[in-house]
């Protein structure tokens, strides 16, 4: 039994950053609630993603490892999540606020009959329980709750906690649980992936967005030129998705990927909350508006209040030969 | 094809960011003069998705389902006003400042007193507390199967085919009926009522149901029955200073800003 039990990812057979990163909460949560660390794994050739596990924090790792779970489905990974969640009765569960935490978290915290707490930012111990911090009201207000009931199940926001310096020579044992295929009523049948062909959003040192203001479509081009100067990721807000701009997968928001870079430029974003909910974790803040009152001035370190497109092509030019040198 | 449509209403999430103020005594949030209680816009979008669904199948009833105070009564008016057929409204104090599981738990009831559909649609998350669990648990306490974060929903002569928005793009997802559906932003805009549609929804009878209609002991629900309690609720302080970069032109603007991101070590 560990204090703490972290529902890790593994996609393509490796443990996601976010995971390592829930670990590591994991670890100096269990040290105050005097308990060990574990992690569930579901998923399909794991045994690489198990020892990363161990290596990140683990003491024990549970793998439901098949070929059939290589991809997410509700109605597979809910019964195997809830079966090892009650073989190792833990305090506490973690899981990541990502496409497939938000789907499981909720439908696991009523199988096993206790509450869900979803996207906490900040994890703290008080008289034995954890204390989750998270934004509420599209990033306005943080509200800090407790769960009474057990275990206490609580999603953790990607990149908002530190995972520990992977040790290969950590040991941990590792659990096969048995898995048994079930036909699904809700079944995947295709996958479009819209992968930028630039830096990953989530992982990207510094990202580039875009927001209404730009007027159109188009823009994204200038911003795709200053990211690749950059190397960097190139997003958008929602009300630039929601007007077709650029892809889903790239809004950076509430509702879409939180980045935490060490520079985010936002190019004709006016900082509404559930923006900034989604870029708020960035060491720097840079915004192009020409609007001086616009919210997003509210959480920058540099600002210039310009029509942006006077300010692209000579900052894209700028930066290309600060770079070179 | 029947439907019911969970909705919420909710202080209205557009509102600027500089109006929002929470009084930290009560754990409360302050409503602002002029600020209006809305039906939460995802939520407006899964009644969209409802009626598309039913004009596509040809016929069936939409209902339109919603717990909360007296206010409560205008999310399921819109409902109504946007083309539903039925309202019902689970109003009574032993309702008030529960959690997402004693709502999941009443809301399931009530469908299970309507009589379960075809499909139960949800907005993704209230854009009030934005926990987006309600929809998961109502499934998981109905055992039904369930889809969420969905962009498209496409009736298929008693299956349902949706487009689900996963981090790297879409996942077309087929599931049987009856299931559970939680609609997303990226849907797109729902219908507007018109004034005629809106008088004639506002002379339509709300179903009004409490603890006892529904077979629920009070201290389930509620405050008494939940489980998530909260311990603060506080507006971040944000000290972070804007330094505007000075230029007689832009082209300077942007070259003094890129020596600035130099100088702090940022690229």
């Amino acid at each position: 039994m560990a204090s703490v039990l972290v529902i890790g990812e593994a996609p393509d057979g490796q443990l996601s950053a976010t995971s390592a990163e829930l670990l590591g909460a994991a670890t100096r949560l269990a040290e105050e609630l005097g308990g060990g660390v574990a992690c569930a794994l579901i998923g399909g050739a794991l045994s690489s993603a198990a020892q990363a596990a161990v290596a990140a924090g683990a003491e024990t790792v549970y793998a439901a490892d098949h070929e059939s779970l290589a991809q997410y489905h509700t109605e597979a990974y809910v019964p195997l999540a809830a079966a090892i969640v009650q073989q190792d009765t833990p305090q506490a569960v973690l899981i990541g606020q990502t496409s497939i935490g938000r789907d499981l978290a909720p439908r696991l915290a009523a199988r096993l009959d206790t509450a869900v707490v979803m996207d906490a930012v900040d994890l703290a111990v008080a008289d034995g329980r954890i204390r989750a911090t998270r934004p509420c009201f599209g990033g306005n207000a943080r509200q800090v709750v407790t769960i009474t009931s057990d275990p206490q199940i609580i999603t953790v926001r990607a990149k908002s906690q530190d995972a520990l310096d992977p040790d290969a020579s950590r040991r941990g044992s590792i659990t096969a649980i048995a898995v048994d295929p079930v036909a699904p009523s809700a079944a995947v049948t295709g996958k479009e992936q819209v992968q930028s062909e630039g830096v990953p959003l989530n992982t990207a040192e510094i990202v580039v967005a875009g927001g209404r203001g730009l007027g159109q479509e188009s823009a994204f081009r200038d911003l795709e030129e200053l990211a690749s100067v950059l190397g960097a990721a190139v997003g958008a807000s929602r009300a630039a998705c929601d007007l077709g701009w650029y892809p889903p997968a790239q809004q950076v928001g509430l509702t879409g990927t939180v980045v935490s870079p060490t520079l985010y430029l936002a190019v004709a974003i006016s900082g509404a909350s559930q923006h900034m909910a989604g870029c708020g974790g960035s060491k720097s803040i840079v915004a192009i508006n020409k609007d001086p009152g616009a919210n997003i001035y509210n959480f920058c370190r540099f600002g210039v209040v310009e029509d942006y497109q006077k300010v692209l092509p000579p900052l894209t030019a700028a930066l290309r030969e600060l770079l070179q040198d | 094809m029947d439907a019911i449509v969970c909705v919420k209403q909710i202080l209205d999430p557009e509102m600027p960011a500089s109006a929002f103020k929470v009084d930290e005594a009560s754990m409360t949030i302050v409503t602002p003069p002029g600020v209006q209680q809305v039906i939460s816009p995802f939520d407006a979008q899964a009644v969209e998705a409802a009626l598309q669904l039913r004009d596509a199948a040809g016929a069936g009833t939409i209902s339109v389902l919603s717990l909360g105070p007296d206010s409560a009564r205008d999310a399921v008016k819109h409902g109504l006003a946007m083309g539903a057929d039925e309202g019902y409204h689970l109003n009574d104090p032993a309702f008030e400042d529960g959690d997402s599981w004693t709502t999941a738990l009443a809301l399931s009831k009530a469908i299970e007193k309507i009589g379960l559909p075809d499909v139960l649609l949800f907005g993704r998350q209230a854009a009030d507390w934005d926990y987006g669990v309600v929809g998961g648990m109502v499934a998981e306490l109905l055992d039904l199967p369930s889809v969420t974060v969905l962009r498209s929903v496409e009736w298929r002569d008693g299956k349902i085919g949706v487009s689900r928005v996963v981090s790297d793009g879409f996942e077309s997802v087929s599931t049987t009926t009856p299931c559970v559906l939680t609609i997303s932003n990226e849907f797109g805009d729902p219908r507007y009522p018109q004034l005629r549609q809106i008088m004639q929804a506002a002379k339509k009878d709300v179903t009004v149901w409490t603890p006892a209609d529904l077979g629920i002991d009070p201290s389930a629900i509620g405050a008494a029955g939940a489980r998530v309690k909260m311990e603060r609720l506080f507006v971040p302080k944000n000290e972070t200073q804007v330094e505007f970069i000075d230029g007689d032109s832009p082209a300077e603007k942007a070259q003094a800003l890129a020596r600035k991101l130099r100088e702090a070590k940022i690229i």
